[in-house]
């Protein structure tokens, strides 16, 4: 594939302006505070665009577009528990969570329950979590690369990690906030922009053409195309189809025209598939094949209503334990403000989630030659080239691919901010050079990760992420905040359980040795290992009655009373070796309320 | 709560004679609740009493709305999978699902995180107001 001078144009203003702002909100970082929690002096507006730029990732930017051109809209309950999770958040921990004063979530285990020894089993599942996160944002900026210049996988991959690791070294918290309050106004037009235009421009189209995504038939090429298959495929072929392949196709070698009869084939990788304009389109087994079937509800996998539980529910709970997003829930001047933002989240989420959708939709009539490679996730990157010839197309494609980096951007400084934050108070004494050390370490490492583990869909690699949130942290927040009963054993209990189970269930799943009905079971755990882990936790505090704090109700009411009361305190702050941190509170004053 | 004028206007119940404190600007809130915090941190009878009222009335606030949120969401797809004609069903030309989940959902979620906050802020007020008063 040629490079796309105009997208990669796009891609380096982006990390250009990202370095650029990153630099200059840095400017103001010192204390370590600065460094972890912006000194809590950021206000709703701003934090909760900070806290959409970095939620909506790879996952959102193009996963989501790529899973409804493959599933239909059963992929719509992705964005829908994305942004339900925020809800539950809101109902069970923003205000409440922001008052414990905790720098980290490891931090406010402790506060709540005392014991040095949660924490650290804290801090391994905020550090598991982030980089099972992070993984998948990496290789989603190496397919986005090399979809658009051809540069093998690894690059993208790698320019993330250097441009996060430098932003996140530079500034902390501070610089990251404005950077990712910038990339959610950027990802939102980077999405809306091309989708107005291709809109407009599909509504000239004729209505037949239109009207095929209705169609009892497969989606058709419209105009000659080439697949190349980049792994290997098994093709779902309904009508006998005729095609010239190059490479191993069902197990023999092909070079010239193919007869397809209906029912499976397999295309081994690195064959190349040549369609003329107005056949059918083989779809990846697995997914509706028909457009009618596409259009409809419940129309893919062994246990579907089960699985849409599932999914649900990993979702809405998965993101009240993702550490990079509760750290930006720290940020906040106080609980208010904390609740403030949560509900701006979710009308900014609502607002963006509208493009991914209909961005998919359009896939379906005009790239449907990636339902042949299994590559769903070039949908957006593809689809304004697609469909307009010319500088149009190139400028659109630019736009897009720049939002696509914007959000591997965001994302993964989150997380690294996150993760940085905890090894740096945890493993290490918590001075601002422990913290650039940790920020690098908390890069690199899923960075090799990457290079080295296969691809998955991105949207189900990040609900794999958010399947062992769901099961770990959730529990013990919803717990620790609601429940005088919960003990440090009984936390520590349902960590291990609830995550540990989680992470088991998804292994097999995500590697495809299972059955379909285990797949199905095991692929979306959170419907049962999140009970699980509630019920260990439960059962164990119950059972270790003498190891409830002391000082439950002091604890309790600090988190619930209001912030005028002023009771909410910041955590030790003697722990980060500099007692200065409170003072930048009185300067920068245009976030105080 | 920064502006005095909006704190009067939230409080229109105050009986006549009750005096009402006015705060024109708010400094770092601390002297003014040393003493009732006392009471309250102390774990007193009182005290005790009505930071667990809170804490229950916020926990069956969200407790309430969440059930809502879930009973609403979970009879989506099981309504697709009991009435399959209600997948294919559409209104001005978009199919019934799409509209439902990929438009209809989000005001739906923002007009309950949006009572929530009013509720929740309203217990706080109340259990601030018998605290400082």
């Amino acid at each position: 594939m040629e490079t796309d001078l105009w997208a990669v144009t796009g891609i380096l203003l982006v990390a250009a302006l990202t370095v650029l702002i990153g630099t200059f909100g840095g400017r103001m970082s010192r204390y370590t505070s600065d460094f972890l929690v912006a000194s809590r002096t950021v206000g709703p507006r701003w934090n909760a665009a900070a806290i959409s730029g970095e939620y909506l990732s790879a996952a959102s930017f193009l996963g989501i577009a790529g899973l409804i051109l493959k599933e239909g809209p059963d992929a719509l309950w992705y964005p829908v528990g994305f942004t339900v999770g925020f809800l539950a958040l809101l109902l069970f921990v923003a205000a409440p969570l922001r008052r414990s004063g905790a720098y980290t979530l490891p931090d406010f285990a402790e506060a709540r329950l005392g014991s040095v020894r949660l924490r650290r089993v804290a801090t391994i599942f905020v550090i598991i979590i982030g980089w099972l996160y992070l993984v998948p944002q990496l290789q989603g900026a190496g397919l986005t690369l090399s979809t658009v210049t051809g540069y093998p996988l690894w690059v993208g991959a790698a320019v993330v990690a250097v441009i996060v690791i430098f932003n996140v070294v530079s500034g902390g918290m501070r610089s990251i906030t404005f950077v990712q309050a910038f990339q959610y106004w950027l990802k939102l037009s980077a999405l809306a922009v091309p989708v107005f235009v291709l809109l407009i421009y599909q509504a000239g189209e004729d209505a037949e053409f239109r009207d095929s995504l209705g169609a009892q038939a497969p989606p058709f090429f419209t105009t000659d195309t080439t697949v190349d298959v980049e792994t290997d495929v098994v093709l779902q072929v309904e009508s006998p189809m005729l095609l010239e392949a190059t490479g191993t196709v069902d197990g023999l070698a092909a070079d010239g025209p193919v007869y397809w009869a209906p029912g499976r084939h397999q295309v081994a990788e690195g064959a190349e598939l040549r369609f003329s304009a107005g056949s059918r389109v083989p779809v990846v087994a697995g997914a509706p094949v028909d457009n009618e079937d596409w259009l409809q509800p419940l129309s893919s996998g062994a246990m579907p209503l089960f699985a849409t539980y599932s999914l649900i529910v990993g979702l809405a709970l998965g993101t009240m334990g993702l550490p990079h997003v509760l750290v930006r829930f720290y940020t906040n001047p106080d609980g208010r403000a904390a609740r403030a933002t949560t509900v701006v989240v979710l009308g900014l989420l609502g607002l963006f989630y509208v493009f991914p959708t209909i961005s998919g939709v359009l896939a379906r009539l005009y790239v449907p030659k990636l339902l042949v490679s299994g590559n769903t996730d070039a949908a957006v990157l593809l689809l304004p080239g697609q469909v307009l010839s010319g500088w149009p197309g190139h400028l659109l494609g630019a736009v897009v691919a720049g939002g696509a980096f914007a959000a591997f951007l965001s994302t993964a400084s989150g997380l690294v901010v996150s993760i940085a934050g905890v090894l740096s108070t945890d493993a290490l004494p918590g001075r601002v050079s422990d913290f650039r050390l940790a920020a690098v370490v908390a890069g690199m490492i899923p960075l090799a990760f990457a290079l080295a583990a296969s691809e998955l869909d991105l949207s189900q690699s990040v609900g794999l992420a958010f399947a062992v949130a769901a099961s770990s942290f959730c529990p013990l927040l919803v717990l620790g905040i609601w429940w005088r009963g919960l003990t440090d054993t009984g936390a520590a209990a349902g960590l291990v359980v609830g995550g540990g189970l989680s992470f088991a269930a998804v292994l097999p799943a995500a590697l495809g040795v299972v059955s379909p009905f285990w797949e199905a079971l095991l692929a979306q755990p959170a419907a049962y290992t999140v009970p699980i882990a509630f019920l260990t936790m439960v059962l164990v505090s119950r059972a270790t009655p003498e190891r409830v704090p002391a000082d439950v109700s002091r604890i309790l009411l600090r988190l619930h009373a209001p912030d005028r009361l002023g009771l909410s305190q910041d955590r030790g702050v003697a722990r980060f070796g500099m007692t200065t941190v409170a003072l930048p509170r009185t300067k920068g004053g245009r976030h105080r309320r | 709560m920064t502006d005095p004028l909006a704190m009067l206007q939230q409080t229109p119940q105050a009986k006549p004679g009750k005096r009402v404190r006015i705060v024109l600007a708010e400094q770092r809130r601390t002297r003014r609740v040393v003493r009732t915090l006392a009471e309250v941190e102390g774990q007193t009878g009182v005290g005790e009493v009505l930071v667990r009222q809170l804490i229950r009335a916020q926990l069956l606030l969200a407790l309430r709305l969440g059930l809502l949120t879930v009973a609403v969401l979970f009879a989506i797809p099981l309504a697709f999978a009991l009435v399959p004609s209600l997948g294919t069903a559409s209104i001005v030309g978009l199919r019934l699902p799409w509209l439902l989940l990929g438009l209809g959902v989000y005001p739906f979620l923002l007009a309950v995180a949006w009572s929530y906050n009013r509720t929740a802020e309203r217990n706080e007020q109340d259990f601030a107001e018998m605290v400082e008063s």
